[in-house]
């Protein structure tokens, strides 16, 4: 039944890739939906089976992949608590965004709309391969599958050129990460002998925690961490997912928040036993994440493209699941991880049915006041925005909340209340810039109607029905325009909203609420965001943080482990196994967490408050600031230039080394001159040897002649 | 009896007019009969050796040699008619055109 799980919507990508060209709309959606909503279903089976289990989980077979010596490697899929879970998200969010696309893509054609479709099944299958494999290379098929179906759709409108060099540069960084994972993959065989996720994890736990700098089991993770980094957008190579948003917005939801990018928390959360052997490396992870959500977040404050504030969100909260890990609270960073793949994802397709409304406008700056036209995404959205902010009693709060918790009392992390302060500081600007976001769409006036310079041709001409609202018009307009710094247009639907006119019926532009199709999984994930949460309630607050004692098998090495030798080890700090931690929470803790609970609870509302200070009345107050700090603002603008770095250190450099030395000089100048060298110089002997050659009978002859007498020559004397 | 050496001169000098005669004369024809004078230097040395052994092998091959020079001989003015047919002249410096 198992298999069933990703062998559904594989199906689905094969009736679309070969059929969909011929199948008209709502077939090529209906199948796609079902296949996903069929693996829903059948994931909730297995992982009820799995639950009411006594083994604590299920495998399945397919068959032996490669079998080579020592190497075994079957094509197995295994179902434990940790997996369970993901399969959930990955096949129950994917449903919502699968229906959602079903509207969001309805303006494709037929074709393209079975393209679409097959694309995300694929995506699907590859994303439940990754999560249900049993062993590093069958998640690595996935890891590379997810990755290819990730550049497949952020180039889905490949004719944009943009679009076609984000998918590529997405590619491009993830191999790096890639290559990371393969060379962690191999050293782990190499060590352990074995490359099943269960058998490594017992033969790690056999082994005492690396406290030599460069331990086997220390370079193993760093390089499997190098995977993560690629595929979860870290530092230093999260570039690809900002630009990653030229795709889809369902995808950006799906692929780009809720799902892939979460792989490589997922990957680490899977090899847990190994990383806590490798304190090194987990401190490394820490720092990287709490780093990248610091940066991240700062970026995502100034930027003004919708999808970006959400990528550098996303990048920002995924910042926040590596820090989890890194410290150790590996339940912590899944359960982050499980309650923003909703919240996310609300968020993506709630910007989504905004830019379905405005016809494709991403610039927040031309946005404003649709709060009263789109009541559905508007609400849905600022619950997304609460979640996230970690506003009380909502999903985010308590997973955020237990990473800080988790961050603050981890004692066996070098610097980890710095981590601490970082992480409520990007907590903190986490509600201002998304209140930004929410205030500048949906508050304020609407600013939409100005033509934004990179539409020119959407410009409609006058409607005659509101010509008598123009004199009042003008002077609206005057008023709002230069808040956004377009050129005033005399553009008559705004006008009228402006002046209060009623709406004629024939307005082209009037932004529309979203069609059921989207309506409803943003209702189903906003529901999703609120009550998501509490299945981790903490202790502190009398729960039992199910969620924790839930996935805490995945985290330990598995009954094939000798437990008796681990806990005899001397050498195994019990610190940093989130077991012993949960174990011994004494009082002091609880009060500790009670504070800390209270702390980022008023740090969100602060957050939120000066997000509502600074956007929601005079727009003066941020201009000022922007210019009292123009060298930071341009700074964050620019995203810290990391691009421009990258470009001049990396890119450019081996595009000289290409052009110059590759191609002109061993290419063109090696191994063409060889070739040509040759020709050369067998024609320039020749030219000299064919004036021998002189069509005279008598030059033949002679030579025939001479020849015979020096052969004659030489067996008579010679 | 005339000694074997006696027959191996005569041959030897035949043998050098007959080449001498390939590469100085100007006329195709001549140069031809030059070729025959060569060829029957050679059969004099097979059938003078033949008899000198007291074996007949010379003298078979001395007529299969016969054989295949009128063969020869009968191709060889074949193609000389065609050249002057084309040149009108039986120079053999006149035909160097078989060359790149």
């Amino acid at each position: 039944m198992l298999l069933l799980i990703p062998l559904l919507p594989f199906l689905g990508f094969l009736v679309n890739a070969f059929f969909g060209r011929r199948l008209p709309k709502s077939v090529s959606g209906l199948v796609a939906c079902l296949a996903i909503i069929g693996s829903f279903v059948v994931s909730v089976l297995s992982v009820i089976s799995v639950v009411s289990g006594t083994t604590g989980f299920a495998e399945a077979t397919a068959f032996d992949w490669m079998s080579s010596g020592d190497l075994q490697i079957p094509l197995r899929f295994r179902l434990d608590h940790l997996s369970s879970l993901m399969i959930l998200v990955v096949t129950g969010i994917g449903s919502l965004i699968h229906i959602y696309s079903t509207g969001y893509m309805h303006e494709e054609s037929d074709p393209e709309y079975a393209r679409y479709f097959s694309y995300l099944n694929l995506f699907a299958a590859f994303m439940l391969v990754l999560v249900l494999g049993a062993n590093f290379p069958v998640m690595f098929v996935g890891w590379e599958g997810v990755g290819l179906c990730s550049y497949l759709l952020i180039g889905f409108w490949f004719r944009k050129k943009s679009a076609a060099d984000a998918g590529k540069k997405a590619f491009i960084v993830n191999r790096i990460g890639d290559f990371g994972f393969i060379l962690g993959m191999l050293l782990v065989f190499v060590t352990f002998g074995s490359l099943d996720f269960q058998e490594v994890a017992a033969a790690a736990a056999g082994r005492a925690p690396e406290t030599a700098a460069w331990g086997v089991m220390t370079i193993a993770t760093l390089l499997l961490f190098v995977g993560a980094t690629g595929k979860s957008a870290q530092i230093p190579l999260f570039v690809w997912l900002p630009d990653a948003m030229e795709g889809p917005t369902p995808v950006s939801a799906l692929i780009h928040a809720a799902t892939m990018v979460t792989a490589g928390v997922y990957m680490i959360g899977r090899n847990a036993v190994l990383f806590e052997h490798a304190p090194a490396t987990m401190a490394v992870v820490a720092g990287i994440g709490v780093a990248t959500a610091l940066m991240a977040g700062t970026i995502g404050l100034v930027q003004n493209d919708i999808k970006r504030v959400l990528a550098y969100s996303t990048v920002s909260q995924l910042g926040y699941m590596f820090l989890a890990m890194g410290v150790g609270a590996f339940s912590a960073g899944i359960f982050h991880l499980y309650t923003h793949a909703f919240f996310k994802a609300l968020l993506f397709l709630g910007s989504g049915a905004v830019i379905h409304a405005l016809a494709g406008e991403q610039d927040i700056r031309n946005m404003g006041g649709l709060k009263k036209y789109l009541p559905i995404t508007y609400w849905t959205f600022v619950i997304g925005a609460l979640a996230i902010a970690g506003f009380p009693l909502l999903s985010g709060f308590f997973s955020k909340d237990e990473i800080l918790f988790r961050t603050y009392t981890a004692e066996s992390t070098p610097g980890h209340t710095l981590m601490w302060v970082i992480a409520v500081i990007t907590s903190l600007m986490t509600a201002t810039y998304m209140f930004r976001l929410v205030f500048l769409t949906f508050h304020g006036e609407r600013r939409h109607d100005a033509p934004a310079p990179a539409h020119p041709e959407e410009e409609e001409p006058v409607p005659e029905a509101d010509a008598h609202g123009h004199a009042a018009v003008h002077g609206a307009h005057a008023h709002a325009a230069p808040a956004s710094g377009h050129p005033v247009a005399a553009h008559a639907p705004a006008a009228a909203a402006h002046a209060g006119h009623g709406h004629g019926a024939g307005h082209g532009h009037e932004p529309h609420e979203a069609p059921w199709s989207m309506a409803i999984p943003l209702i189903l994930l906003a529901i999703g965001s609120v009550v998501a949460g509490y299945v981790g309630i903490p202790h502190a607050l009398h729960g039992s943080n199910r969620i924790e004692s839930f996935l805490e098998p995945s985290f330990e090495a598995h009954a094939a482990a000798p437990r008796e030798t681990v806990g005899a080890d001397p050498a195994a700090p019990a610190e940093t196994r989130p077991a012993g931690e949960a174990a011994g929470e004494t009082h002091a803790d609880t009060g500790t967490e009670l504070n800390l609970m209270v702390f980022s609870s008023v740090i969100a509302l602060i957050g939120i408050g000066v997000a509502a200070y600074l956007w929601l009345g005079k727009r003066g107050t941020v201009d000022a600031i922007a210019r009292s700090f123009a060298p930071i603002h341009r700074v964050l603008l620019g995203k810290y230039y990391v691009d421009e770095l990258y470009d001049a250190a990396i890119v450019q450099p081996v595009k000289t080394l290409s052009t110059g030395g590759l191609w002109k000089g061993v290419d063109a100048g090696l191994i063409d001159g060889t070739v040509n060298g040759v020709g050369l110089v067998v024609s320039a002997v020749s030219g000299v040897l064919r004036r021998t050659q002189t069509g005279s009978i008598r030059t033949y002859a002679f030579s025939l002649f001479a020849g015979a007498v020096a052969i004659l020559a030489y067996y008579l004397f010679g | 009896m005339v000694p074997l050496n006696y027959y191996l001169i005569l041959s030897g000098l035949l043998f050098s007019i007959g080449t001498a005669g390939v590469f100085l004369r100007r006329n195709l024809i001549t140069v031809l009969l030059s070729i025959e004078i060569m060829l029957n230097a050679v059969n004099l040395t097979f059938v003078a050796v033949g008899r000198y052994l007291g074996s007949v092998d010379g003298q078979i091959i001395t007529f299969f040699v016969m054989t295949v020079a009128a063969a020869e001989a009968a191709v060889g003015l074949a193609l000389v008619i065609a050249l002057f047919r084309h040149r009108e002249t039986l120079s053999p410096d006149a035909y160097t055109s078989l060359k790149w």
